[in-house]
C-alpha cells in the first residue's frame, strides 16, 4: 500500500468537499478498494470515509417502497430490510460476516463488479439510485462492467427499491471467490416481472427480457422452462463456459420463480 | 490396557492447542529482532525471458534502502541442492540444471527473484523495488507438459534436451513381460487421466529471519520449516558453505506444512547471507500472493493407465505412462516424488504380478513442484483405484467384489510385491468390511431412490489404499538416489526430580507431537503424561534429525524415543537394584515405582531420578550419576497403512454441483497412540482430499501466468464442502518391525479420499454414459461432461 491521507468527514457535505483534491478517492466498506490499494494497484493520495456517518444508514420501508441509506452495510439490510424480505435474504448471502458488516450497498452500486449480488436486486427492482446530484433509475444506472452513471465524486446516499408483489433471489456460486458465477433476481409487480441477472454477461448485470416477457403473462417455472439465454455475449473463464453460464441463467431464473410464487 | 490414564490409548486433548487457540503461539513472523531490516524480493512478472540489465542505480538512492542484491551478489555462493538423484531408464542421471538464489541470466517462471531490497522497513523496501530497472527480452514460455517433451518446445534450461529430466522405468526388466501380458489379456482397461496441480496453503506463509554474530561468527535462521536439520545441513554444506557449528536454524511453532515446507528456499539462504552481509537481522515475510508463486505446488502428472484383467476379474499386469512436471527448477526432493514415492505403490492392495511404470518428469515454466500430502501415493493410489473401477463398471462385476479378488490375503504377509517393496502386514479384507458396514453400503440402493425421486443423481464411491510411511531405511533409499539419510533421533532427559525433557529430531507442525509422544514415554515409565515435555524444532538444543514428512513422526522419531527411553530403564534399573540392595535382573518397574521381584520392596521412579543426580549413595564405580539418553533409530522397512474410504454424493443434474452427503473411513494405522488426533488428521487429510477433488487447481495460460494467484479463483475446501466423517481406526495388524507396532496416520485421508470422491460422481452419472471427468469436479466439468455424453 502507498502513502495516503485517511480523512473522516462528519458530514456529505464535509465529504464532497474533501473529495474536491485530485486522486482523492471516497471509502465506503473498502471491501474493494482496500485489497486493491494492498496490492499497489490503486494509489489514492486521499481517502475520504463514508463509514458511520448517521445520515448514510439506515433502512426505512414507506409507501410501498423500501429506502436503504448508501453506507447502510449489508448485515444491517439484511436484519433489517423486513419489508422486502428477497432483498434481506440478498444481503444476508453476500460474502461472509467481515465483508457483510464492513460492505455497504452504495460501495457495491458504485463499484458495479459483474459478479456482485446488489446490482441484480437494484436493477430487477427498478430501484432508484439517489446521489449527492441526483436520482437515477436502475435502467439509467448500470452501463457495464465496472461502469455506471455516476460522475466522478457523486456519492451515492440512497437507494430506493419499489417492493415488488413476490420476489426471489437465487445465486448459483463461483467455488472460489463465492461470488455469483450466475445469480438471477426475480421481481412481480402488478405493471409487469423484471428479472435481472448478473455474474454472467460480459456486459455486467442486465435484464432478460424474453423471461420478463413470459413471466408477466404467467408467473410459473413452467412459462420459462423452454427459453434459452442466448451463450453470446456470456463470460468464459476457467469456472465456467459461456454456454455453461448461459445454461445457468435459465435454471436460476426457473428457480427463483419457483421459490417467489 | 485401561483407558484411564494418559498413556497409549488415551484420546488426551491436545496441550498445544491452549497457545494455538489462545493467540500464544510463537510462530517465525513473531520473531523480530533489534536492528531488523526487511527483505523484499522483486521477482519477475514473465514466465519466461533472458535477463538482459538490472539498474539498481536510482532504487539504492531511495530512503530507507539499506543494500539491494542481485544475482552478482552471489557469484561464488552454490545453489540450492536437489536431495534425490534419480536414475533414467537406460542408467544415466537425471539432468540436474542449476537452481541459483536469484535469477542469473533468464527468468524461467513468474515469481522467479530477480533483485532483494533490504530496507529499513518493509514499505520502503517495496518503493525501492519499483525503481528498479529489470529488462527482460522475453522467450516463449513452456506450460504444457505434452508440448514440452514433444520436441521443438522452447527450452526452459538451455541445456536440457526436450525440457526432460528424467525417463524412468519400473520394474525395467517387468517391460517387455507386462506388454506382452496386456496383449493377450482377456479384458484391457484404459484411462488417461490428470493429477491435478494443486498450492498446498498452510495456514501461515513461509517466514525467514536471518541473523548473524560477528563476535563469535554464528549464523541463526529462524523459519518455518518442518526440517530444521536438514535446512541446515543442505543450506550451510551446498549453499553458504558455513559449518554446522557456526549455524544454528529454528523452527518454532509453524502453522502448517503439508510438505510445502520440507525444502530449501531461496529465500532462507538469502536472509541468512543478507544478515552477515549487511551486519544485522534481516526479515523476510511472505504474503499469500506472493506464497502462490513461490511455495512449491503439488500433484500436476497426467496418466494413461492400463489393466489387463482375465475373465475372473484377476488382475493380470499393470502399465502406466506418466508425464510429471517439475517446473522450472529441480526442488528438494521433486525428482522422488513422481518415482519411488509413486511406483512402489502401483500395486496397491492386489496381487497384480506385473506392473511396469513409466514416468517421464518435465520441465516448464511454472513454479517448481514438489511432495504435497502423500506425495506420489495419491498419483498412484488415484490411478490405481480409479482404473480398478472402471474395470468393474466394463466387467460388471461390483467393484467392492472386484477389489476383494484381487486383495492379498491376510496369510500372505509379509509380501514380496512386483515393485520393489515388501508389505509387512496388513489386512484389506477386513478394512473392506468394516468400510461396508460404517457407508451402510447395504442401505445404498434405497438412498439412491429416495434422492432420484427429488430428481437429484445418487452415487456411492469406494477406494481402497496402500501408503508407504515411515520413510524409511537409510541404505533402501541411498540405493534409489536419496542424497540424506531417513533415520530419526532423540534425547531423553530425565531431570533430578523425575520430570521429563525429550528432545527429538520430529517437528511438529500441526501433528501433536507435544500430547502424543509424552504418551509414548508416559506409558513406558508408568509416570503421569504431564511430566513429559517435548522440545523440538532447534538445531541447537536437538541431536540431529531428519525431520517430519512420510507419515513418518510415530513410526520413525517415536521409536527413536522409545529406544532412548528403554536406555532409561535399564540404567534407572541398576540405580534401583543398588537402592533396594537387590539383583539387577529382579528389578521390575510397573505404575512409576521399581520394585524387587517376591518382596515389598519399592522405589519410586522420582527417588531413583534424584539418586542419579545426587548420587550419595550410589555405584559410582559401575554406573555414571546423571540420566540421559539418546537414540538414533533407523528402520528396516517402511510401514504400510492401509484403508478403505466410501463417498457418497448426489449431483444436481440441472447445475452439475455435486455434494457429498457421507463420507466413511476404516482405516489399519496399526497401533494407535491418540485415537482423537488420529482421527483428526483422517478429518484434515480427507478434506484435503475433497479439496483435490472437487474444487483446487493450480491453472496457468498459455504464457505461463498464474489464472489462479489468489482465493478468488483458487478454491480451497471450506467447512460446508465436507460433510460429518464417519472415521474407524479398529482394524489393527500392528507393524512387525517397530517396537510401538505404528505406522503413521497423516498422508491416509489424502490419499484415499480423491478416488473415492471421484467414483461416486462417475457412480451417479454412469446411467448417463459418463465413464471419467477429470478433478477437479467443478460444477462446471460435471454439467459438461453429462452433457457431453448424453
Amino acid at each position: 500500500m502507498y502513502d495516503f491521507e485517511f480523512v473522516k468527514p462528519a458530514s456529505v457535505a464535509d465529504a464532497l468537499a474533501a473529495l474536491s483534491d485530485e486522486d482523492a478517492k471516497p471509502l465506503s466498506g473498502g471491501q474493494t478498494l482496500l485489497p486493491t490499494m494492498k496490492q499497489r494497484l490503486a494509489m489514492p493520495t486521499k481517502l475520504v470515509s463514508l463509514a458511520g456517518m448517521a445520515e448514510l444508514i439506515g433502512v426505512s420501508a414507506e409507501g410501498g417502497v423500501l429506502t436503504v441509506k448508501g453506507a447502510t452495510p449489508h448485515a444491517k439490510v439484511a436484519a433489517e430490510a423486513t419489508a422486502y424480505p428477497a432483498l434481506a435474504a440478498l444481503a444476508s448471502h453476500i460474502g461472509d460476516p467481515a465483508v457483510r458488516n464492513r460492505g455497504t450497498i452504495g460501495g457495491s452500486l458504485a463499484n458495479n463488479d459483474p459478479s456482485a449480488c446488489y446490482p441484480a436486486a437494484a436493477l430487477a427492482s427498478g430501484a432508484t439510485i439517489v446521489t449527492t446530484a441526483r436520482e437515477i433509475p436502475a435502467d439509467e444506472y448500470f452501463q457495464g462492467m465496472f461502469t455506471t452513471a455516476l460522475e466522478e465524486h457523486e456519492i451515492i446516499t440512497a437507494v430506493k427499491f419499489p417492493i415488488p408483489e413476490a420476489a426471489n433471489y437465487q445465486k448459483f456460486v463461483q467455488p472460489a471467490s463465492r461470488f455469483a458465477l450466475v445469480g438471477v433476481f426475480v421481481a412481480k409487480f402488478a405493471t409487469g416481472v423484471r428479472v435481472a441477472v448478473t455474474g454472467a454477461s460480459e456486459e455486467g448485470v442486465f435484464r432478460w427480457t424474453e423471461a420478463e416477457e413470459a413471466l408477466s403473462s404467467s408467473f410459473t417455472p413452467d412459462a420459462v422452462a423452454s427459453l434459452k439465454a442466448p451463450a453470446e455475449g456470456m463470460i468464459g473463464d476457467i469456472h465456467g463456459t459461456p454456454e455453461y453460464r448461459a445454461h445457468l441463467i435459465g435454471v436460476m431464473t426457473k428457480r427463483a420463480v419457483a421459490a417467489a410464487a | 490396557m485401561p483407558k484411564d490414564h494418559d498413556g497409549i490409548g488415551a484420546s488426551t486433548k491436545r496441550r498445544e492447542d491452549v497457545r494455538f487457540l489462545s493467540g500464544a503461539g510463537r510462530y517465525t513472523d513473531d520473531i523480530n529482532l533489534r536492528g531488523q531490516a526487511y527483505a523484499y524480493f522483486l521477482r519477475s512478472s514473465v514466465a519466461h525471458g533472458n535477463l538482459t540489465s538490472i539498474d539498481t542505480a536510482e532504487a539504492e538512492a531511495m530512503p530507507g534502502v539499506v543494500r539491494i542484491f542481485t544475482a552478482k551478489d552471489f557469484e561464488g555462493v552454490g545453489g540450492l541442492p536437489c536431495g534425490w538423484q534419480v536414475t533414467d531408464r537406460f542408467g544415466q542421471p537425471m539432468k540436474e540444471p542449476g537452481h541459483p538464489v536469484l535469477a542469473t541470466g533468464k527468468v524461467r517462471h513468474v515469481g522467479d527473484p530477480i533483485a532483494v531490497v533490504v530496507a529499513e522497513s518493509l514499505a520502503e523496501a517495496k518503493d525501492a523495488a519499483e525503481a528498479i530497472m529489470v529488462d527482460i527480452d522475453e522467450l516463449p514460455a513452456v506450460i504444457d507438459m505434452k508440448a514440452a517433451v514433444a520436441g521443438g518446445a522452447p527450452l526452459v534450461h538451455d541445456d536440457v534436451e526436450n525440457n526432460l529430466c528424467y525417463d524412468w522405468g519400473f520394474v525395467e526388466e517387468n517391460r517387455e513381460a507386462v506388454d506382452a501380458a496386456i496383449r493377450g489379456a482377456h479384458h484391457v482397461t484404459t484411462l488417461e487421466l490428470v493429477n491435478n496441480r494443486l498450492v498446498a496453503n498452510p495456514m501461515e506463509p513461509r517466514v525467514a529471519v536471518g541473523d548473524y554474530d560477528r563476535t563469535t561468527g554464528e549464523h541463526t535462521l529462524y523459519t518455518t520449516s518442518q526440517n530444521p536439520h536438514v535446512i541446515r545441513l543442505l543450506m550451510g554444506a551446498f549453499v553458504l558453505g558455513i559449518p554446522e557449528h557456526k549455524l544454528r536454524v529454528v523452527a518454532p511453532d509453524v502453522g502448517g506444512g503439508f510438505g510445502t515446507k520440507i525444502f530449501h528456499y531461496a529465500e532462507e539462504a538469502f536472509c541468512t547471507f543478507a544478515a552477515k552481509a549487511v551486519n544485522r537481522p534481516v526479515k523476510w515475510t511472505c504474503d499469500r500472493s506472493e506464497a502462490f508463486i513461490t511455495d512449491c505446488h503439488g500433484r500436476d502428472h497426467v496418466t494413461k493407465i492400463e489393466l489387463a484383467l482375465d475373465a475372473e476379474g484377476k488382475f493380470l499386469a499393470l502399465r502406466t505412462d506418466t508425464l510429471a512436471n517439475m517446473g522450472a527448477y529441480l526442488s528438494t526432493f521433486a525428482p522422488s516424488v513422481p518415482t519411488w514415492l509413486h511406483g512402489t505403490l502401483m500395486a496397491g492392495n492386489y496381487t497384480t504380478p506385473l506392473v511396469y511404470v513409466n514416468v517421464k518428469a518435465v520441465f516448464t515454466n511454472t513454479v517448481p513442484v514438489d511432495a504435497y500430502r502423500g506425495a506420489g501415493r495419491p498419483e498412484a493410489t488415484f490411478q490405481l483405484e480409479r482404473v480398478i473401477d472402471k474395470a468393474a463398471r466394463e466387467l460388471g462385476i461390483d467393484p467392492i467384489e472386484l477389489r476383494r479378488r484381487n486383495f492379498i490375503k491376510p496369510e500372505q504377509f509379509p509380501y514380496q510385491t512386483p515393485v520393489a517393496v515388501v508389505y509387512d502386514t496388513g489386512n484389506y479384507h477386513a478394512t473392506m468390511d468394516k468400510l461396508v458396514e460404517i457407508a451402510d453400503v447395504a442401505g445404498f440402493p434405497a438412498r439412491r431412490a429416495a434422492s432420484e425421486a427429488k430428481g437429484k443423481l445418487r452415487g456411492l464411491g469406494i477406494a481402497h489404499y496402500i501408503e508407504a510411511c515411515g520413510i524409511a531405511p537409510s541404505q533402501l533409499v541411498g540405493q534409489l538416489g536419496a542424497r540424506a539419510g531417513l533415520y530419526e533421533s532423540a534425547t531423553v532427559r530425565v531431570n533430578a526430580t523425575g520430570s521429563i525433557s525429550v528432545y527429538t529430531g520430529s517437528h511438529s507442525h500441526g501433528q501433536g507431537h507435544e500430547t502424543t509422544f509424552p504418551q509414548v514415554v508416559a506409558e513406558m515409565l508408568g509416570i503421569d503424561a504431564t511430566q513429559v515435555d517435548i522440545v523440538h524444532g532447534d538445531t541447537s538444543k536437538i541431536p540431529m534429525g531428519m525431520g517430519t514428512y512420510g507419515s513418518r513422526s510415530i513410526a520413525v522419531g517415536g521409536t527413536a524415543m522409545v529406544k532412548a527411553t528403554e536406555k532409561i530403564i535399564a540404567k534407572a534399573k541398576k540405580i534401583a537394584a543398588h537402592l533396594m540392595e537387590a539383583a539387577e535382573t529382579d528389578v521390575e518397574l510397573a505404575g512409576g515405582q521399581f520394585s524387587v521381584k517376591g518382596t515389598d520392596k519399592s522405589i519410586a521412579w522420582g527417588d531413583v531420578c534424584l539418586a542419579a543426580y545426587v548420587p550419595h549413595n550410589y555405584p559410582l564405580e559401575s554406573i555414571e550419576p546423571g540420566l540421559e539418553e539418546t537414540a538414533f533409530y533407523d528402520p528396516s522397512n517402511f510401514t504400510y497403512p492401509s484403508g478403505g474410504y466410501a463417498c457418497e454424493v448426489e449431483v444436481d443434474p440441472d447445475t452439475g454441483k455435486v455434494e457429498i452427503l457421507a463420507f466413511s473411513a476404516a482405516d489399519d494405522f496399526g497401533n494407535v497412540i491418540n485415537p482423537m488426533i488420529v482421527s483428526g488428521q483422517v478429518h484434515g487429510g480427507i478434506a484435503q482430499g475433497i479439496g483435490q477433488a472437487l474444487l483446487e487447481q493450480a491453472v496457468y495460460d498459455e504464457n505461463g501466468q498464474l489464472l489462479t494467484g489468489s482465493y478468488m479463483d483458487y478454491a480451497m475446501p471450506r467447512a460446508d464442502d465436507v460433510p460429518m466423517y464417519a472415521v474407524d481406526h479398529s482394524c489393527v495388524t500392528p507393524c512387525t518391525h517397530n517396537p510401538l507396532g505404528v505406522k503413521g496416520c497423516g498422508e491416509a485421508g489424502a490419499i484415499g479420499s480423491p478416488p473415492a470422491v471421484v467414483n461416486a460422481v462417475v457412480d451417479a452419472l454412469a446411467a448417463r454414459g459418463v465413464t471419467h471427468i477429470d478433478m477437479p469436479l467443478t460444477p462446471a466439468r460435471v454439467w459438461a461432461a453429462m452433457n457431453a455424453a448424453g
